[in-house]
């Protein structure tokens, strides 16, 4: 996208840009781990003690997903 | 008692999640501003800045009230996806920041990178059309994050009136406070700052992500303060252990 292009189209791939900068950026694996855990809660409401579960496993995948993401963090930056 | 009970816990909840972010955020526009009004004067500066507030005023005259008409557990289903992701990107990165593996946040580098762009770029005949985008860019995009986290946070726990104030008292505060210094917030605790929203919003993001699924949580509202104490005692053991790390491996490097 260049300053050429009509405003409408800058505007969009403006637009675009700050959502997937916003909710991607340089963290793709705390994305995908949320529609994992959003996923996963949706597959525990199929099953019984659905609420006593969920309660527990939401907050221990969110946890889990921070700890994934700061050892992918620590370990890029040992091979710097 | 117990509903006054919890209709605190989540207001308190609120009420810090959206004054601590919309501080950093404010921080962070301020820094830009500053630097583009004392290079390139502060006519461009003021324009820019209000420019943006007008843009942001309209997009939440236009979104703002459409929110209210989507389905709550949609509505609290996305903005608890989004809480999640937005508050584990802050965590992980203060966290890094406090352990040492990453540099600190520093407004003063803010600060010298905006004033060596714009120095750079020369002055320009008549309007001064590059500090008008650069003021207006920082206010813009610092003030859309605190605009997203104002009406989702609100509008999901029916208090969009509330969140507004509370951001505007903190925009306020912040702007006072840096037209009082008459410089860059540098010497705000960014880091502390953005550590304590990132457990905020990551609790929000889990207990509407929850609610939006329809999990009941044990005590309602008052689990929000719960879910807080675990993330913090959380956080603060990863940055222990990560510490710890940093430190083996530059006594390593230094050996």
């Amino acid at each position: 996208m260049n300053e050429d292009s009509p405003l409408v189209l800058r505007l969009i791939w403006g637009f675009a840009r700050f959502w997937w900068d916003f909710l991607v950026g340089d963290t793709p694996e705390i994305f995908v781990a949320v529609l994992v855990i959003v996923g996963a809660i949706a597959l525990l409401s199929e099953g019984g003690h659905f609420n006593a579960s969920a309660v527990v496993v939401l907050p221990v995948l969110a946890v889990l997903t921070l700890a994934a993401s700061l050892l992918r963090a620590t370990r890029s930056s040992r091979r710097e | 008692m117990f509903i006054a009970t919890s209709v605190s816990s989540g207001v308190v909840v609120l009420v810090g999640a959206v004054f601590l972010a919309s501080c950093v955020e404010m921080v962070e526009a301020l820094t830009i501003v500053f630097a583009v009004g004392h290079i390139r004067g502060w006519r461009s500066a003021f324009e820019g800045t209000g420019a943006a507030l007008v843009v942001l005023a309209a997009l939440v005259a236009a979104f703002g009230p459409a929110l209210v008409h989507v389905p709550l557990n949609i509505l609290r289903l996305i903005v608890g996806g989004v809480l999640l992701i937005f508050g584990m990107q802050w965590l992980r990165k203060s966290i890094l920041r406090a352990s040492g593996f990453k540099a600190k946040h520093d407004e003063d580098a803010i600060y010298e990178e905006t004033v060596a762009t714009l120095r750079a770029t020369g002055a320009t005949p008549g309007r001064d059309r590059i500090a008008f985008v650069m003021a207006f860019k920082g206010v813009f995009l610092e003030g859309l994050e605190v605009i997203i986290l104002v009406i989702t946070l609100g509008t999901s726990a029916h208090r969009l009136g509330l969140a507004a104030i509370v951001a505007a008292i903190a925009v306020v505060l912040v702007g006072l406070c840096g037209v009082v210094v008459a410089k860059q917030l540098s010497s705000v605790p960014e880091n502390a700052l953005k550590m304590s929203v990132g457990v905020l919003l990551v609790t929000y993001g889990t207990f509407w992500t929850g609610e939006g699924l329809k999990v009941k949580w044990p005590g309602g509202d008052t689990m929000l303060i719960g879910l807080t104490a675990i993330y913090a005692v959380i956080t603060w053991l990863f940055v222990l252990a990560l510490r710890r790390e940093s430190q083996s491996r530059s006594n390593a490097m230094s050996a």
